[in-house]
């Protein structure tokens, strides 16, 4: 499935919640400590990271195909 | 990105708040907003009213007209908004110190009046701000600054108090359980009279690192694994209910609302003059 996930950094504490509770693996945190995409084809826009991020740092949408 | 239309209920120049990394109160604020936006309540006809406390400061980051005020007080200064103006639609964010300590009084006779607040309790079971002092709500044998051997007084069950007190409606939901918190609270700003609902929060700095669960994560798993929703609860034999706690609405009557009963002292007192 194609997906959209937006990262706003500047807000993103390191919590690592949204690595937890993603159910693909999709999410790690960087080296300063960041949530970063790493598999970013395994996304199925099941919103369980955009839905207990305590920041509002991560949205994920499904990509409207052009 | 589609536009994530809550995110307009947020002071944006306030942002990152000041909460730590993993810290509840965040997903506790954002179900709010998305509470009062199901709810289509008018922003300039809603109040937001906060006390002191790690959770209290939510206020600062919302884009309502918001009081940020005393230590155990909020209610108070909620209690005279609303009779000033029955209009308005008042929020009130309060931490487990802050509404069953130093306000503990304040608290229920704000239930037993029931006027028609919607009190959110952001509770964390610490005094988060000042550094980890059990609260009235801490669980037995939990430790704290103030408890370094574990806590041996009883806590409050804030929702039973609630209840017992008066108040028209009273829920408990968590963190994890984030589109429940977010119809618990929609409800509670339906009802007309005194709602209470009590939100369980993560606090990984102060509580967390005392109690082997530093983890932000880990808590919200906890609270995953741990709540019961109130009508299987209802049916969990005594023995099975051990560190397991309910969740969902328990208790809605509504009676007769403060404003109302006030406004026919008003009237009353004018004679029928105007
Ligand atoms: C009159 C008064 N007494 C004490 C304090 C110190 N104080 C600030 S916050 C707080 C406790 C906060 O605990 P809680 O309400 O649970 O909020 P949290 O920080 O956990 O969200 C205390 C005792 C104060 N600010 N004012
Ligand atoms: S949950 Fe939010 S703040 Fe925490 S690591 Fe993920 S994006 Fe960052
Ligand atoms: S939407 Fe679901 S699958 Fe995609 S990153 Fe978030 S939690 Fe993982
Ligand atoms: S001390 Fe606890 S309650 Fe306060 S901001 Fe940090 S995690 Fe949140
Ligand atoms: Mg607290």
């Amino acid at each position: 499935m194609s997906t959209e996930i937006l990262l706003k950094s500047e807000r993103c504490k390191g919590c690592g919640i949204c690595v937890s509770f993603c159910p693909k693996k999709v999410l790690g945190l960087d080296t300063l400590g960041h949530c970063s995409v790493v598999h970013a084809d395994a996304c199925i826009a099941c919103g369980q990271c955009e839905l207990r991020c305590p920041d509002y740092a991560i949205f994920v949408d499904k990509k409207v195909s052009a | 990105m589609k536009e994530r239309t809550y995110e307009k209920y947020f002071r944006q120049n306030r942002l990152p708040h000041i909460w730590c990394p993993g810290c509840g109160n965040g997903i506790a604020m954002k179900a709010i907003v998305l509470a009062v936006e199901k709810q289509k309540l008018p922003r300039d006809k809603t109040i937001i009213v906060s006390g002191i406390g790690c959770s209290s400061r939510a206020s600062g980051y919302m884009d309502f007209d918001t009081l940020h005020t005393a230590h155990g007080r909020a209610i108070p200064f909620a209690t005279g908004i609303k009779l000033a103006n029955p209009e308005l639609n008042v929020i009130v964010i309060t931490g487990d110190g802050d509404c069953t300590a130093i306000g503990g009084n304040h608290f229920i006779h704000g239930a037993r009046r029931n006027i028609d607040l919607t009190v959110v309790l952001f509770n964390n079971t610490i005094y988060g701000m000042t550094g980890g002092q059990a609260s009235p709500m801490t669980p037995l044998h939990k430790k704290a600054t103030t408890a370094p051997y574990g806590s041996v007084d009883r806590p409050f069950d804030a929702c039973k108090l609630a209840q017992a007190a008066g108040a028209s409606y009273v829920a408990r939901s968590t963190a994890f359980h984030v589109q429940h918190l977010t119809s618990m609270i929609a409800e509670g700003i339906a009802c007309k009279g005194f709602s209470f609902i009590e939100a369980l929060v993560q606090c990984p700095t102060a509580y967390g690192r005392k109690n082997k669960m530093p983890d932000p994560s880990e808590m919200m798993k906890w609270m995953r694994d741990n709540a019961v929703m109130k009508a299987a609860w209802d049916k969990l034999p005594e023995d099975k209910r051990t560190d397991k706690f309910p969740i969902g609405v328990f208790h809605e009557q509504q009676t007769v609302e403060y404003t109302k009963a006030y406004r026919e002292v008003i009237e009353l007192a004018q004679g029928g003059r105007k």
